[in-house]
């Protein structure tokens, strides 16, 4: 049990909410959240329509685990076709969202066809409505939500809303949860707005009542709390630093993309670090960092939320964004920061609120951003495309004004809501899009961390670290230490990490908690709340064949192996300092051997004996 | 020799007083051992997790090793940490 066994159907061209059963023979292979929700797509969504058309699906999924109160069990997934990539997207986010369509009694919701006119989605446990929603739409995530809000005349409703980038086209648009909580990556947020979908609102009151063997899933979440609590990482590291205490670790090792990844190293790392974040500031006294904050029963509590200084150019006429709000993590204050070689951490901070408030994937943003900057200083993007605004690496001024024109979508956001590949073609400059598939790096320079170019080239998704973060052992030692310069050996971790985190994805849980927990942690809590027999060996089987279940959507979509690459930058030039000086990622050996492993031919087929093992749908 | 210290995290608060950027720069003996400058900071060796010469990882098994420094060399020490 754990699953509610009922999704909600919302078809939008008709205006028609249905509740229907939930598939349980594909959740017995798939689990939840993003296998489940991935599975419905493979079967009702033409891999290759057009993902902002009415044939593109948008599915908003919870896992088994939502909502209980194991640690983290807050997490949902949106997942659809990305106009990004073409290929399948799912982005996971926390926030208290996911656990309060559980509680409603829906284990997922499956939007199709197109609203004549924007509208919302109301949920009120059990009773599921369509309202128009003509005076939210071109009001931006954080307007919409409060007007939201007095709307229905509950404090408690929890809700999930795509901001002014999405309705114009910026095809990185994210979905904004619990104001400052984001499915953030492939665009699902466009999608969303293509629906003409604004807003869904979700009030649910009925707990979660269905888990298997309460007793003994009541003594699975302490002993795996214990664990989170006593580990080092968990316990202290991420609620003291979140995730930005990487900003340094990753400078030292000579892993940090800087300026559109031409270098490894920044100078200006640890003005915009977790620790630059604890200090007080020389204006009011006070640090960028004001509290921790943590997600739905989650024990790690890693969210940040900081203040920009009021004095800082930016906000100094703006009083709406002296607030206490979702502050940077690191994959945002790298994107906003190194990759544009900006070491102000206050014009960071504006960025990460504006990509809150108008919901952008700061990620795509900072890098398309980044690769900008890099056209601008050729000559090839000049004053007249920019209206005058120099968009030179390092200005945070440049940074500050593209995150607003993107977020409205006004004048040369548009072609900044292109996404880096799209904009660089569109210049005549292909080779500065620091992309894999349509989508941009994050925060890790595949030079000094080798297994991560293979994570890289080969995520369904396009290029992101949540796919297979092998940082943790190649970097951080967890769960044992391999050597990041080193590709020998890659192909195996890098296929077992994609694995392992395709389960936790698809169990309604945080893959933060996988630096303390392994599937042995995970496994049992499962098996206490779901029937069925689900080990650790049963979970990683069942990752596989998410893994391989996405990549055949995506062999379908036309994302062949030759696809599975890396911008030439990463490939032939080598690191300019540190310790990947002159080295370059060495793809070509590690992908033969992961093709292998991964039973697919060497052209990166699925072959008929591995579809077979996994029976996977035709 | 000069070598410079780099303490991270919760280690930030054992630099010697006045240091910025996490960093100072310590004068060391050419023959002193990694573990030796640990236990010099009161850094506690269980938490000395992610050790770095150069931005070059020294596993636990080499940190008694002496001569393994030289002149202008970074050392930065890390506790446990993870992000993503
Ligand atoms: S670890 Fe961080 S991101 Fe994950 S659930 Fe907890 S607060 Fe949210």
């Amino acid at each position: 049990m754990a699953w509610t066994k009922k999704l909600l159907r919302v078809d939008l061209s008709a205006g028609v909410c249905t509740e229907e059963a939930l598939n349980m023979e594909w959740a017995n292979d798939y689990l939840g959240q993003r296998g489940l929700a991935t599975r419905y797509l493979v079967d009702e969504v033409d891999p290759k329509c057009d993902p902002l058309g009415p044939d593109n699906k948008l599915i908003m999924t919870t896992g088994p685990l939502t909502g209980t109160n194991a640690s983290t069990a807050g997490r949902y997934s949106v997942v659809c076709k990305s106009p990004l990539t073409n290929a399948v997207a799912c982005s996971n986010s926390g926030g208290f969202f996911g656990a309060e369509l559980k509680m409603a009694g829906w284990d997922m919701i499956i939007f199709e066809g197109k609203a004549a006119s924007p509208v919302y989605l109301h949920i009120v446990d059990g009773r599921a409505q369509l309202h128009p929603a003509d005076d939210l739409w071109g009001k931006s995530v954080w307007e919409a939500d409060k007007m939201l809000h007095a709307k229905v005349q509950d404090a408690q409703t929890r809700m999930a809303l795509v901001g002014r980038s999405a309705e114009e086209g910026c095809l990185y648009a994210a979905v904004v949860n619990d104001l400052h909580r984001a499915a953030g990556r492939s665009g699902v947020g466009t999608v969303m707005a293509s629906k003409n979908l604004k807003a869904v609102a979700v009030r649910g009151t009925q707990g979660i009542g269905n888990i298997h063997d309460p007793k003994r899933f009541m003594e699975t979440v302490k002993a795996g709390k214990k664990v989170l609590a006593e580990n080092p990482v968990t316990g202290q590291g991420l609620p003291t630093y979140g995730t930005q205490v990487l900003m340094n670790v990753i400078n030292e090792v000579g892993a940090l993309p800087t300026r559109n990844m031409s270098e490894v190293q920044f100078e200006g790392a640890s003005k915009v670090s977790g620790e630059a974040m604890h200090e007080p500031r020389k204006t009011d006294g006070k640090p960028n960092l004001t509290t921790n904050g943590a997600c739905y029963a989650c024990t790690i509590a890693c969210g940040r939320i900081s203040t920009i200084d009021r004095t800082h150019f930016s906000v100094k006429d703006k009083p709406e964004y002296w607030i206490n709000s979702g502050g940077l993590e690191y994959e945002a204050a790298w994107a906003l920061g190194p990759d544009t070689g900006v070491d102000d951490i206050d014009a960071l901070t504006y960025c990460n609120f504006l990509c809150n408030e108008d919901g952008m994937d700061p990620i795509s943003f900072g890098s398309t951003v980044a690769a900008a900057m890099e056209l601008y200083e050729k000559g090839v993007i000049t004053d007249s495309h920019t209206g005058g605004m120099e968009l030179r690496f390092g200005s945070a001024e440049a940074l500050c004004w593209a995150a607003e024109k993107v977020a409205k979508g006004e004048g040369f956001g548009k072609d900044l809501g292109l996404g880096a590949e799209r904009l660089c073609e569109k210049f005549g400059h292909p080779e500065l899009s620091m992309t894999v598939k349509g989508q941009e790096f994050p925060a890790y320079d595949p030079r000094g961390i080798q297994g991560m170019g293979l994570a890289y080239a080969t995520s369904n998704r396009g290029a992101c670290h949540l796919r297979g973060y092998t940082v943790a052992s190649e970097i951080l030692g967890i769960p044992e230490k391999t050597d990041p310069l080193e590709s020998e050996g890659k192909a195996g971790l890098v296929k077992a990490f994609q694995d392992a985190t395709a389960a936790v994805d698809s169990a309604g849980l945080c893959v933060f908690t996988t630096f303390a927990w392994t599937l042995d942690d995970i496994a049992p809590q499962v098996d206490a709340a779901c029937e069925g027999d689900w080990s650790p060996d049963r979970m990683l089987e069942v990752g596989e064949r998410i893994w391989n279940m996405e990549r055949d959507f995506n062999m379908k979509a036309g994302i062949d192996g030759s696809m599975d690459t890396l911008p030439k930058r990463l490939l032939s030039e080598g690191g300019n300092s540190g310790p990947a000086k002159d080295r370059v990622n060495e793809l070509d050996k590690m992908l033969p051997e992961y093709y292998e492993l991964r039973g697919w031919n060497s052209s990166g087929e699925i072959t008929s004996e591995t579809r077979q093992k996994f029976n996977l749908p035709a | 020799m000069n070598i410079t210290l780099k303490l991270y995290a919760t280690l930030s608060d054992l630099l010697p007083s006045g240091s910025a950027d996490n960093a100072a720069t310590i004068n060391v003996d050419e023959a002193i051992s990694l573990n030796q400058i640990i236990d010099q900071f009161h850094v506690p060796r269980e938490l000395a997790h992610l050790v770095l010469i150069n931005g070059v990882f020294v596993c636990e098994t080499d940190r008694d090793q002496s001569g393994v420094l030289k002149d202008g060399d970074v050392l930065a020490i890390w506790p446990p940490v993870a992000g993503g």
